[in-house]
């Protein structure tokens, strides 16, 4: 490869020797052969044990897989000793998974089971596992998350931080496989939501509770204010001409809900803030078709400290809801499937979750959340609205 | 496709093949630059009390890991990197001060890139240049991962030589989207860096900004018995074909396709994807009965293992099979199971659970969806049903000419940062269905409207819409 400051980088003929629009490298040439060999012609799978698949072909033949965890932001000396182990157990194959976690495929169970040791006993020095081998099945696997303070601009929270923490709390749901189902954990820093937090069982979501603060002297030159007002969903941001005669916008506290989107368009309305921001919690989304539909998450927990470098609340949250869950639920039933079919004023009874008015939907089809019926489930939190009615 | 010639340039299995050797950057020695026992009493230029914490507990830690990263550029020559050396350790630094006042250290936005371009790279700078120098520059490259994110050692140990070299050494593997991420580096080395992908790797950037965003899929038929159509193939065609809409920008704002082989969702592209690929049959489910009665009998392992930590008790096929199915399309007689396909919704359940004896129909396709997205503007959406039914084959044409359709009607229509999805929903899903020339289908509901508030066009309605009010009078005096 080059080398020096330039490299092959010509500046007098920018445009001299560039190759564009190549897309990726093509796939099949990173397949490893056995893969090659059976692409296309498997008949089923079983799961031996966590972190190690089996896939049977047609053929007869059979490869196995062990799936270790990833903590996504990874040093390239991280992934050279990822090459190492496949070179030495895998022919030079390696893989990653849509969840962040890496496989090292095998063709046969006694090599996959030399490979799970050797993951399994690959700590740093500090004593966190490098390659935890899990992931697989009834378990929690790979928790998927976005920048948070190690690169975004508009986040309410860190991204990776709390990630470790919730994984260490939840460590034992990765090694094993024994919840009803499935339970995926989603991270997001703001509530643009790269990723799958409005879609998973529980997910973790950066949340503001501070409206922007107009920076007047930069706005005219940083922003485009008309794309600064329709960046807005509730409409809360007016264009206005300041006592200097500068243009500039006004925000209507009592209509911004701080969700960020000015600031993402406009450099001069920040809102970040150490005591205002805060964490929301999730639950109940799923993506496959498997008996429900798909569902978002829906918000439980409106607002729990940022509280680095642990986020103790936070991980007590996450935690409690999965025992809960775990304990209650039947076979198969996703978190979501289970809160509806007890009823979500069940499910705070059980998690022992306060429920505040933060949570009641008040965005346009907040309608369709309410409850146009007289079914329902006595809990002490109906106790309590009929005591202060004098109902009983 | 790709770089003509060269489609087959990393493959082991070809004589000739390109290796690391051919590449490579760093010697041996330089790669292998410092001891477990150096590793262990390294201390990073900044304190950090805070991120310590997080080199505790079982889950991998990314501050050891960029302690890690730190100590092999300190070992490096400064000539080995084009960027400064304590770029990891500033990093850490940065996030400390972020762990201890609780917000980022990011200024906003940043716009960078390659010539040609109009996107792949995310520009990042520092707010505290002259604490944290090492990152005052920190710009993010995104680079188009391999189908499936397979790789081989050879050419993942390149882009690591590009990404240490060049950048930081620090990555996400992957970006949500799907990309291969170099995070960190600064904008003198974007070019040079593109150079190398493109001349080396023989790898393109991936998107940002108002376009085609990387497509991404799941491994397919690569390694899934469940796939109906071949997600990695489809996933590469499209990428080709739609590079000049990938790299450069020219839509009312992003738009994402993702690849889904079964409606297990492995790629989220329901959630995740403007334009969702997602594999489907619509013949009937090959039923083993012989395997069946294995599951009954506990020789096989129910739902392929996935819940044997936990005793659930024997396998009851009425309970967790027949009884679940969302449909209620199955019979079990004690002796022979049986599926009126004619009324499955392929949900996925009874394939799941027992793998080893029903498989999903032979006759394959997928069906497409539209329109998810996050919350940000008019609130988060799933993809809606479009077309039940469409077969996949390559080249993929009939796929490619409705597509097409979608994106030039959006791209025409659509309103500045406006996606897809907020668009069919701004206009309704029927002017969609006119753009793409499609009769409505019931499938495309939840349920019918209960609004009475139907448009009709004029030309349904018998004698138009022009009405004299003379001729009304003449039958109804005022």
């Amino acid at each position: 490869m080059s080398k020096g400051k330039l490299g092959y980088f010509n500046p007098k003929k920018p445009m001299e020797n560039r190759i564009t629009d190549c897309g990726p490298q093509r796939y099949e040439q990173f397949l490893p052969p056995v893969i090659r060999k059976n692409y296309g012609k498997w008949v089923s799978h079983r799961i031996l044990e966590p972190g190690l698949l089996m896939h049977v072909s047609e053929t007869g033949d059979k490869v196995y897989t062990v799936r270790c965890g990833g903590a996504r932001t990874m040093s390239v000396e991280h992934i050279r000793e990822i090459c190492d182990i496949a070179d030495k157990h895998c022919g030079g194959y390696v893989r990653w998974t849509t969840r962040n976690n890496v496989e090292f495929i095998t063709d046969s169970e006694e090599k996959a089971k030399a490979l799970k040791k050797d993951l399994d006993a690959r700590k740093f020095p500090a004593g966190s596992h490098k390659f935890p081998v899990g992931g697989t099945g009834f378990g929690i696997t790979g928790i998927v998350h976005t920048q948070g303070w190690i690169h975004c601009h508009c986040p309410a929270t860190d991204a990776s931080g709390v990630v470790k923490s919730t994984a260490d709390v939840l460590f034992e749901h990765f090694t094993d496989m024994k919840l009803p189902a499935k339970l995926r954990i989603a991270l997001a820093c703001c509530l643009n939501m790269c990723g799958a937090v409005h879609c998973s069982d529980i997910a973790i979501l950066g949340y503001h509770r501070k409206p922007p603060i107009v920076d007047d002297k930069m706005i005219g030159g940083a922003c485009e204010i008309p794309l600064v007002i329709a960046a807005c969903p509730l409409y809360a941001i007016k264009p206005v001409t300041t006592p200097e005669g500068k243009k500039s916008v006004s925000v209507n506290y009592d209509k911004c809900m701080f969700c960020g989107n000015c600031y993402t368009m406009c450099a001069a309305m920040p809102l970040a803030d150490s005591e205002g921001d805060c964490i929301n919690i999730l639950v109940g989304g799923k993506i496959s078709n498997r008996i429900t539909k798909p569902k978002f998450s829906k918000i439980v927990v409106a607002a729990l400290p940022n509280n680095p470098p642990r986020w103790p609340e936070v991980t007590d949250t996450v935690k409690k809801i999965v025992d809960v869950y775990a304990s209650d639920a039947k076979k198969y039933e996703r978190i979501g499937d289970w809160a509806e079919r007890i009823g979500w004023e069940k499910f705070f009874e059980k998690t022992g979750l306060p429920f505040t008015w933060h949570v009641i939907d008040d965005y346009r089809l907040a309608y369709d959340t309410l409850r146009t019926s007289t079914q329902f489930k006595f809990t002490e939190q109906a106790w309590a609205v009929s005591k202060t009615v004098g109902g009983i | 496709m790709g770089i003509p010639g060269q489609e087959h340039l990393w493959d082991k299995e070809v004589k000739g093949h390109r290796t690391y050797n051919d590449i490579r950057i760093f010697t041996d020695e330089q790669l292998k630059n410092y001891t477990e026992e150096e590793l262990k009493n390294f201390k990073p230029k900044h304190d950090t009390p805070m991120l310590d914490e997080l080199e505790k507990g079982p889950w991998p830690s990314f501050v050891s890991d960029i302690k890690r990263e730190a100590l092999h550029r300190k070992k490096l020559a400064q000539d080995d990197m084009m960027i400064p050396r304590d770029v990891a350790d500033d990093l850490l630094g940065q996030v400390e001060l972020s762990y201890v006042e609780k917000e980022t250290h990011w200024k906003h936005g940043g716009i960078v890139g390659v010539l040609g371009y109009g996107g792949g790279v995310v520009g990042r700078y520092s707010d505290q240049q002259a604490k944290f120098p090492g990152v005052a520059h920190f710009h993010t490259y995104r680079i188009n991962q391999p189908g499936g994110k397979f790789y081989t050692t050879d050419w993942l140990r390149g882009f690591c030589d590009i990404c240490e070299y060049r950048g930081s050494g620090i990555t996400n593997m992957h970006g949500s989207t799907g990309d291969m991420v170099i995070l960190g580096t600064t904008s003198d080395q974007l070019e040079p860096i593109f150079f190398d992908l493109t001349h080396d790797l023989g790898v393109d950037i991936g998107g940002s900004g108002g376009n085609l965003r990387t497509p991404s899929d799941c491994l397919g038929k690569a390694r899934c018995e469940f796939a109906c159509f071949d997600t990695m193939d489809m996933c590469y065609d499209m990428t080709m074909t739609y590079q000049d809409e990938l790299h450069r920008p020219a839509f009312p704002y992003k738009f994402k396709f993702k690849f889904d082989g079964c409606p297990n969702g492995c790629v989220a592209s329901i959630a995740r994807s403007d334009c969702a690929f997602i594999g489907t049959w619509k013949d009937d489910i090959r039923i083993n009965q012989e395997a069946v009665k294995e599951y009954i009998a506990g020789k096989i392992p129910r739902n392929g293992g996935e819940m044997t930590g936990r005793d659930w008790g024997a396998f009851n096929i009425q309970e967790e099979v027949i009884e679940r199915c969302p449909t209620q399309c199955m019979n079990w007689d004690g002796n022979k199971i049986s599926i009126n396909n004619g009324e499955c919704t392929r949900c996925m359940h009874c394939i799941d659970v027992m793998p080893e004896a029903l498989r999903v129909g032979a006759d394959q396709g997928l069906s497409l969806l539209f329109g998810a997205k996050a919350p940000i503007l008019e609130g988060a959406r799933l993809a809606t049903l479009v077309i039940p039914f469409i077969y996949a084959k390559s080249p993929y044409d009939n796929i490619k000419a409705v597509v097409r359709k979608a994106i030039d009607w959006w791209t025409e229509e659509g309103k500045n940062r406006e996606r897809i999805g907020e668009l069919i929903n701004r206009v309704g899903l029927g002017t969609f269905l006119d753009v793409l020339g499609i009769p409505a289908m019931p499938q495309m509901v939840k349920e019918p409207r209960s609004n009475a508030y139907m448009f009709f066009k004029e030309s349904e309605v018998p004698g138009g819409w022009k009405r004299d009010i003379k001729d009304y009078r003449k039958r109804h005096p005022a």
